[in-house]
């Protein structure tokens, strides 16, 4: 089932959640809803859960060109929200018990699906356990039984991780992948975490302020960010303002830390002198912050423990940078600079 | 940990007498003002005797003001059950101009003296009042009369389910209710097997303090009855009546009628803390990792 949607618009009192939003979600896809808190993803979401009615625009279910009428949407909150006084059992089986007479399963047909879900979530040893009784993580997998249930044509998920510890949170997502190869599901997640995004999903939606600022494959939106926004919110980044030769307006200029390379002596022309300020490493990692020479500005470069080690700098040592990769752009009074 | 002698810090209030003055004010205020009218309502109801008390108790007229407190009590906590959860659900739920101006008429009923609403419903429906002629015609009589007591008692308790349940309503949020309703249970069904399991405590804790209070009535319920023998006397009003016709024991006995009620009221309202407590302490590990 795919999902078209067409100029949304949601405000709350005088603030515009989502702002004449498109976007079209295809068919077995896992579709990442990316960006800053407040920036409209949630909002969306629910509206396509019907949680939330748009002011303007149209949300559309289609299935084979056929437009769909039933939809059954399974939906994951970032909290949970499992129904508290009940069984894990109860939970899952929630949504089958409170089918239509007509079309409800039996009994018996109900409790085989709920130990099938429990099992595929790897929690059918805690059916008869209260949710106080179980991890984030545990909770987390029994509101995705919960939501698998009901056989759900589209599944939402709303900051899924967010409330877990990141060791966990690893494990999930990549168990969410899995999952989500095996059952083609056409399924949004919405999250502010670059790297899941990244990691999980088929493609992804960069939000902010209501409107879609780019949306492409994770390599196509990491590779080739379509504005200054895209490549701050995608990871670390190090600005040089300037003026670029041709005499166009300022300039800015990205380089990811693991463009910048260290050298003890200049090897060519375009190299900037800095100081070492501080390092650390974190396994293979080597991340060392410069202090330019010039500008007094502080720069980040990522560099393999094997470069370090051959280097042999420490704190203070002058060092020269090389630019490898960097992408320009104008520098716009439109787009704000994006802070955490 | 240091091993220095500990300086001991003069904090204000811990000294031994501050203490031994404080608990004493609070056993002496306790005992004239709690105890010692409790102990008199019984010894002066059993002052003559077991035989003669049940006589007062199984006298016609108490049997008719029991009967009257009752029906009252029971139609004003059903009406005011129903009411509470409805506004709560209202105020708790949804955002919409005016919400603060029905919180604060919520309460207009504690802060209003009881003697005053009886004499309202007295000029809106009495035979006199504005809408008096429109029942008079019709042959209903309210104002005194069984109807009229039950509309003052439920205007004077009113507040009680409400009050009890907007806080806990907008503590806990409704994303469980989302999650029923997307799972496909229907508005009826999410309420009876999702909220309403939730609220119980708070909701039973409002009844209780709502029927304690709707049968010991006495002031909106004195103006609209009318203080008609067996027709219109609820407890509290045959136990003015009695004390006024200088029958105190009888006075008493009534009397400690409604004071057991309150007894029972106070030690189920206990019971009740005490299983919420419990129940609570299951979710203290949620609720933990959730403020985390």
């Amino acid at each position: 089932m795919s999902i078209q949607i067409e100029n949304l618009t949601k405000k709350f009192g005088t603030f515009t959640a989502v702002d004449q939003l498109s976007l079209t979600v295809n068919d077995g896809e896992l579709l990442a809803l990316l960006g800053p808190s407040g920036c409209g993803k949630t909002t969306l979401l629910r509206m396509i859960a019907g949680l939330e009615n748009p002011d303007q625009g149209t949300i559309k279910f289609q299935e084979n060109e056929n437009q769909v009428i039933e939809n059954r949407i399974g939906f994951v909150f970032q909290h949970y929200a499992l129904f508290r006084h009940m069984t894990v059992f109860e939970n899952v089986a929630f949504g089958l018990k409170v089918k239509p007479r007509s079309i409800r399963p039996s009994k018996e047909e109900i409790k085989t699906k709920v130990f099938d879900l429990l099992k595929m979530v790897q929690l059918d040893w805690a059916v008869n356990r209260l949710p106080s009784e179980l991890s984030g993580g545990q909770r987390q997998r029994v509101a995705l039984a919960r939501a698998l249930a009901i056989e759900p044509k589209v599944l939402l998920l709303d900051e899924p991780f967010g409330a877990l510890d990141a060791k966990v949170r690893k494990e999930l997502r990549r168990w969410l992948r899995h999952l989500h190869d095996e059952l083609k599901i056409t399924s949004v997640f919405v999250t502010h975490d670059q790297e899941e995004a990244l990691e999980v999903s088929d493609r992804i939606v960069i939000m902010n302020q209501g409107k879609i600022l780019q949306q492409g494959t994770p390599e196509e939106v990491y590779a080739h960010p379509a504005n200054p926004f895209v490549f701050n919110f995608l990871g670390n980044v190090n600005l040089f303002h300037g003026r670029i030769e041709n005499g166009e307006a300022n300039q800015v200029g990205f380089v990811r830390p693991h463009d910048i390379s260290l050298e003890l002596t200049p090897n060519g022309l375009d190299r900037f002198e800095a100081v070492v300020d501080r390092v650390f490493s974190i396994g293979n990692l080597t991340r060392v912050e410069l202090k330019l020479t010039e500008s007094g500005r502080f720069v980040d470069s990522e560099i393999t423990k094997e470069t370090f080690d051959k280097l042999q700098i420490k704190t203070g040592d002058k060092v020269f940078i090389k630019l490898n990769k960097i992408k320009v752009f104008q520098a716009d009074q439109n787009q704000p600079e994006y802070s955490i | 940990m240091s091993h220095h002698p500990i300086h001991k810090l003069n904090r204000p209030g811990e000294g031994k007498l501050t203490k031994i003055v404080l608990i004493s004010v609070a056993l002496i205020f306790l005992s004239v003002f709690l105890v010692l009218p409790l102990i008199t309502v019984f010894y002066q109801a059993f002052k003559f005797g077991i035989q003669p008390y049940l006589g007062y108790l199984s006298d016609p007229m108490t049997i008719s003001a029991i009967q009257i407190t009752l029906i009252s009590a029971t139609i004003a906590v059903v009406l005011n059950t129903i009411f509470g959860i409805a506004a709560a659900w209202l105020i708790s739920k949804f955002e919409f101009p005016g919400k603060k101006i029905i919180l604060t008429l919520i309460d207009l009923p504690l802060t209003i003296s009881p003697v005053i609403i009886g004499i309202i419903f007295v000029f809106l429906v009495g035979v006199h009042g504005y809408w008096g002629e429109f029942f008079a015609s019709r042959g209903i009589k309210i104002i005194f009369a069984v109807p009229g007591i039950v509309l003052a008692t439920t205007f004077v308790t009113f507040s009680f389910v409400a009050r009890e349940l907007i806080p806990h309503m907008q503590g806990q949020g409704n994303e469980e209710e989302e999650a029923a309703i997307l799972l496909g249970a229907s508005g009826f069904k999410t309420f009876f097997l999702i909220t309403l399991p939730k609220i119980k405590w708070s909701l039973l804790y409002g009844i209780i303090l709502c029927n304690a209070r709707a049968c010991g009535e006495f002031g909106a319920v004195s103006v609209v009855s009318g203080h008609i023998r067996g027709l219109t006397n609820t407890l509290s009003l045959h136990i003015e009546i009695l004390y006024n016709e200088y029958n105190i024991v009888a006075a008493f006995a009534v009397a400690s009628i409604l004071t057991v009620l309150a007894l029972i009221t106070l030690i189920v309202k206990k019971l009740m803390e005490y299983s919420e407590s419990r129940d609570l302490e299951a979710l203290e590990p949620a609720i933990a990792e959730v403020k985390s």
